[in-house]
């Protein structure tokens, strides 16, 4: 398989503050990969550049073996039908039901008709499992219903790439097993390729194929979630054991 | 001890570098709002539903504001021509103060106040959770999708504000009149009608028009700059208010010498 988003030597800075200081990382087609990493180290940063939210301070992003580091705003338009983001606490516009939510992106690009797009949006909610809800508005809705709707608003223009930050962040695990099963659902049934940007573990072995460790700005490992757990990388066996690797236990 | 987030700096210099960056960064999203506004259809939903929000629901501030401005107008300038035999002509004086400088001036301070810190509070907790990103990633322009119904809306709805304050504030003088100051009525309303021209209410309304796009501004731009939770939409509303009162002042002078000047 192709690498679908190559980032190359990508650096970027806040203020004084260096979040990415070279990252270089391969994601192929139809691939899961994971992004772990610890709060602040430049996970959800990273997530953003893929999708131009955010411009890199040096560096290359390359989508589908094209250059796009250096796209101006207008010309990210039909690359952001091709990946989509999923934000940490959905990003659901408050003003907007359900229905209207998962709409938005074909209502803004005028390709289709109402019908069209109420089929559309109903097969989702359903691919989601969230039949009935389309009447709500975001504040009736629990965390879990809000990233499940968030997802299916991710899915709308079926695109080949889901970005997802932190989709398990905040939930009680049953629902956040209930994600993990979406995450590879869309991977299987629609052959999507996905960056989940995560700190859960749990969530890291239930959707990865590949996992990546982001620390002090740079990708310290990248292997299988199993070459992951034998690793003895100081940190990410910290970070996988859940335990501080800089503290004894008095 | 300094509080958090403040940098330990040369205040007049850091407030100065500041002041010029922010006017300069308005003045990137106003030409932004233009290079959006023309090309493409505006979203007349929008804009409607902006027109109510920030323009029919300003309405009973409207009413108390412009009442009382004009009877306690017409009760001071009572007072003052009263020392030269000229009380009876204080429906003119009325009129003219009201048109020509406090409707416009009052009016937008106090709506600009409710819509400016509304515009701000709503965007900003648009930016804090990832909205307005959201807008972006699923391909809107966040500056067509807000700033510019917002914009369109207001600058319709602000001078309509004024325009009824206007007879409001004639209206008030009018109560004061009759029942404290005991003019005939009909006298103080040929008094207004004699001495109030077109221009003067144009002139006032002229105004308006350039308030609403700088509190527009102003309340988007604060809003989309907004960090930090909570605390950060507080303080960027805060501001709006403080900056656009600010603003509609010293325009209000600049404005004011414009069209005197024709």
């Amino acid at each position: 398989m192709g690498a679908f988003i190559e980032y190359r030597d990508i650096w970027k800075s806040f203020g004084e503050k260096e979040v990415l200081r070279g990252v270089d990382l391969e994601v192929r087609t139809g691939e899961n990969m994971v992004i772990l990493g610890g709060s602040g180290t430049g996970k959800s940063v990273l997530l953003k550049i893929t999708i131009g939210l955010m411009i890199p301070d040096g560096g290359r992003l390359l989508v589908d073996d094209s250059d796009v580091t250096a796209l101006r705003e207008e010309d990210w338009l039909p690359l952001r039908k091709r990946i989509s983001y999923m934000f940490q606490w959905g990003a659901l516009f408050d003003s907007m039901t359900v229905f209207e939510n998962i709409a938005f992106p074909l209502r803004e690009r005028r390709e289709f008709d109402e019908e069209r797009i109420s089929e559309s949006v109903l097969e989702k909610l359903r691919l989601v499992d969230m039949e009935g809800s389309q009447g709500l508005f975001p504040a009736d809705l629990s965390g879990g219903m809000r990233k499940r709707v968030a997802l299916a608003r991710s899915i709308i223009m079926e695109p080949e790439c889901i970005l997802y930050d932190e989709p398990t962040a905040g939930l009680d695990p049953i629902t956040a097993d209930t994600i993990n099963r979406l995450i590879r659902r869309m991977q299987r049934v629609l052959g999507i390729t996905s960056i989940v940007v995560t700190h859960d573990i749990q969530s890291m072995f239930a959707v990865g194929d590949r996992v990546s460790f982001l620390c002090e700005g740079r990708m310290e490992f990248v292997g299988t979630p199993e070459e992951a757990r034998r690793s003895d990388h100081k940190l990410l066996r910290g970070f996988i054991e859940g335990r501080n690797p800089d503290e004894q236990d008095s | 001890m300094l509080p958090m987030g403040v940098r330990p700096v040369n205040w007049r210099e850091w407030k100065l570098w500041d002041g010029m960056q922010y006017l300069g960064e308005i003045s990137i999203l106003a030409k932004e709002t233009g290079r959006v506004l023309f090309p493409r259809p505006v979203e007349k939903r929008l804009v409607g539903y902006q027109m109510d929000l920030l323009g029919v629901q300003s309405f009973s501030i409207v009413l108390v504001t412009a009442i009382f401005i004009g009877m306690v107008l017409a009760l001071q300038t009572a007072y003052a021509l009263e020392a030269f035999g000229a009380k009876l002509y204080v429906g003119g004086v009325v009129a003219l103060s009201m048109c020509r400088e406090l409707s416009p001036v009052l009016i937008s301070l106090m709506v600009g106040g409710r819509v400016g810190a509304g515009i701000t509070a709503e965007i900003g907790s648009m930016k804090v959770t990832e909205q307005i990103d959201a807008l972006r990633a699923l391909g809107a322009n966040p500056v067509k999708k807000l700033v510019i119904p917002r914009l369109i809306a207001f600058v319709i709805t602000l001078p309509i504000l004024v325009l009824l304050a206007n007879a409001l504030g004639i209206f008030g003088g009018y109560m004061i009149s009759v029942l404290e100051l005991k003019i005939s009525g009909r006298f103080y309303l040929n008094n207004v009608f004699d001495l109030l021209k077109f221009q003067d209410i144009f002139s006032g309304l002229g105004k308006t028009v350039v308030f609403a796009a700088c509190i527009v501004f102003i309340a988007c731009f604060n809003g989309m700059r907004a960090e930090g939770g909570a605390d950060g939409v507080g303080r960027a509303t805060t501001l709006t208010v403080v900056i656009s009162s600010i603003a509609i002042l010293i325009l209000d002078f600049f404005l004011t010498k414009l069209f005197l000047a024709f």
